[in-house]
């Protein structure tokens, strides 16, 4: 186990940055997922880490010790890759001794290890198989397996669970973060999944072109975005932003259009604010401090548990409303609804940053 | 109605390739006084007696013993230089990389009667005229651009995952490549030589050229048995295709694989 330590790295591909100073400190044991859309930097952001990549600027540490230019092989890392890279000419007891192997392990101990980690990932009677015996979860515990049982100091995972069926996955999620509570190896886990980020991570880094945006425990990523591309990221259906003006009456200020008002508890400074709210904090009931606005339901989403509408309250602005139940609602029909105020994120038009006020 | 078609399609392309063979096979064994009779297609009996003699009276075994050597030192160089050039083709970026790849193409259009004086007049300075190494050298030259194709094509048959699995799990990359790659590029390899092999082995030009006494079987027949009567050059022919037919049989399975084109 180590605390990895990330200073300023940089990496580009000929004109490309696909790092473009990344800081970021990983405590020891801890479960960080790297968060964010296709081409992010979050998959380099984690070969750089385990060595397959060479950093063009920048530090990286485990501990104390630095890593930066040191070949992957003697990092004492792990990896879980997204196609599992199980060697198919290897039987699966020897793909997972094989890391061991190389350590030069003795091999009575590595029988044990070997023992301890399929009993661990339930895949004691598939030792003898062939790669190409197994079916894709099979495949992808033989690949945990592999990573876990020379006890590496990280262990990285590269959006591990994207090729299995839907079912599977939210059973390997859970067990995935079981294992990591019984081992409590320093994990890195890249997904672009919110929800595998939010239920898995102790802390996550969400990343957009080459940076990291925001790093926070799940609930500081979901209650304090710092940016609107994290809100907009990180919650489904996505969070309604609204463009408003900032009106004053003396000492008090608004924030309106769209027929909304939205006090303000202090002058923001700005001639427009970015109003954020999300979907599952607009309701149909009156509460205690709210907003209300009026629109014609524009679409229906019935998904049995929840309802999504979506309701046209400007020519160009849905709001995206979520009813935790089942709702018989037309198209065309119109419709009150209310913002509870207490969940409003407030954000720069020009910076794109959270204002708190 | 489709099926029949298939059928008939399978028959008629089959007949096309293999009717000649048949007919040289069955005319390698047919005794020299059935030969001559034109009202006989098919012999009364069989007999081993012309291939025996072009082996063992006209030095065939000789030239058979060359032609392997020749095609051993050619898979060899090929290979040597062949394996690391194409695994840098798959597996890393660089510039002019498409350039290298067409020069090599290139390499095949310059026919080898343009360079076979210039290259003889230079195996005599070099003292290679006449040798087995000599011809190997030319043929390892011949194969090194498919070698090169072929082999660059298996290895990105290869995932690159498993290379980096293996660096990860403790390998440097050149063990990676030895225990992992290798390993499983091993079967289209092992294609891929015998390939070079039958490409060395029915190359005559060259051979009759650079060599005058340690010819290959090809140039070898070339010179004794084209001179003999006619069912020598039948018997001689089974010789060649023999091998030929026998490799490309095993290897068959691999033979798409090889040039990229993948079948499913």
């Amino acid at each position: 186990m180590a605390r990895v330590t990330i200073e300023n790295v940089k990496k580009y591909f000929g004109n490309v940055k696909a790092l473009d100073g990344v800081d970021l400190t990983i405590e020891e044991g801890s479960f960080v997922v790297l968060l964010g859309p296709s081409g992010c930097g979050k998959t380099t952001l984690m070969r750089c880490i385990s060595g397959l990549e060479k950093l063009t600027e920048g530090k990286i540490y485990f501990d104390d010790r630095d890593v930066s230019n040191v070949p992957p092989k003697d990092r004492n890392v792990a990896m879980v890759f997204q196609s599992y890279a199980v060697w198919p000419h290897m039987k699966v007891r020897d793909n997972i001794a094989y890391p061991l192997k190389l350590k030069k392990v003795p091999k009575n101990e590595i029988e044990e290890r070997v023992k301890w980690v399929s009993e661990l990932l339930h895949i004691s009677e598939l030792l003898e198989r062939f790669p190409a015996q197994l079916s894709g979860g099979q495949r992808q515990r033989v690949a945990v397996a592999r990573a876990i049982v020379h006890q590496p100091k990280v262990l990285l995972m590269d959006e591990p669970l994207s090729n299995l069926d839907a079912l599977l996955r939210v059973k390997m999620r859970s067990e995935l973060k079981k294992l990591h509570e019984r081992v409590k190896v320093t994990t890195i886990y890249v997904t672009h999944d919110q929800t595998e980020a939010m239920t898995m991570g102790d802390k996550i880094a969400v990343m957009n072109a080459g940076k990291i945006v925001q790093f926070g425990t799940p609930e500081e990523i979901y209650k304090k975005p710092k940016t609107i591309f994290v809100a907009g990221f990180v919650g489904s259906p996505q969070m309604n932003f609204l463009r408003m003006k900032v009106v004053s009456f003396g000492t008090q200020f608004h924030a309106e259009s769209f027929g909304l008002r939205i006090p303000l508890k202090a002058d923001p400074g700005l001639e427009h604010v970015i109003v954020g709210i999300r979907p599952e904090h607009i309701h149909l009931q009156r509460t205690e401090r709210c907003a209300s606005v009026t629109g014609t339901v524009y679409f229906a989403e019935k998904l049995m548990s929840e309802t999504v509408i979506h309701l046209s309250i400007d020519v160009e602005k849905n709001l995206v409303i979520k009813v935790p139940h089942d709702l018989s609602v037309r198209e065309g029909e119109k419709m009150q609804v209310y913002l509870d105020l207490n969940q409003i994120h407030l954000f720069d038009p020009d910076t794109q940053e959270r204002i708190e006020l | 109605m489709k099926n029949f078609f298939y059928v008939l399609a399978f028959v008629a392309i089959s007949l096309w390739f293999l009717g000649p063979l048949f007919f040289i096979f069955l005319a390698s064994l047919t005794p020299s006084s059935d030969f001559y009779q034109w009202d006989r297609i098919f012999p009364t009996r069989l007999t081993f007696d012309h291939i025996y003699k072009l082996l063992v009276n006209l030095g065939g075994w000789r030239a058979m013993l060359s032609s392997i050597q020749v095609a051993g030192i050619a898979i060899g160089i090929s290979f040597a230089l062949g394996i690391p050039a194409g695994y840098a083709i798959t597996r890393y970026r660089f510039r002019g990389k498409d350039f290298i790849k067409l020069v090599m193409l290139f390499t095949r259009s310059i026919p080898l009667v343009v360079i076979a004086v210039s290259l003889v007049t230079l195996y005599l300075r070099l003292n290679l005229a006449d040798t087995v190494l000599g011809v190997g050298l030319a043929h390892a030259a011949m194969v090194l651009p498919f070698v090169v194709l072929i082999t660059s094509s298996i290895f990105s048959g290869v995932f690159v995952e498993y290379e980096e699995a293996g660096m990860v799990f403790g390998l440097s990359r050149f063990g990676a490549f030895l225990r992992i790659t290798m390993p499983l590029a091993l079967p289209g390899l092992a294609a891929s030589a015998i390939f070079a092999f039958i490409m060395s082995w029915n190359e005559v030009f060259a051979a009759s050229v650079l060599a005058i006494t340690n010819r290959t079987l090809p140039a070898h027949i070339l010179n004794t048995a084209m001179a003999s009567p006619d069912y020598f050059k039948f018997a001689a022919g089974t010789i060649m295709a023999v091998p030929a037919l026998v490799f490309i049989f095993i290897i068959r399975k691999y033979l798409i694989s090889m040039w990229g084109i993948s079948l499913k």
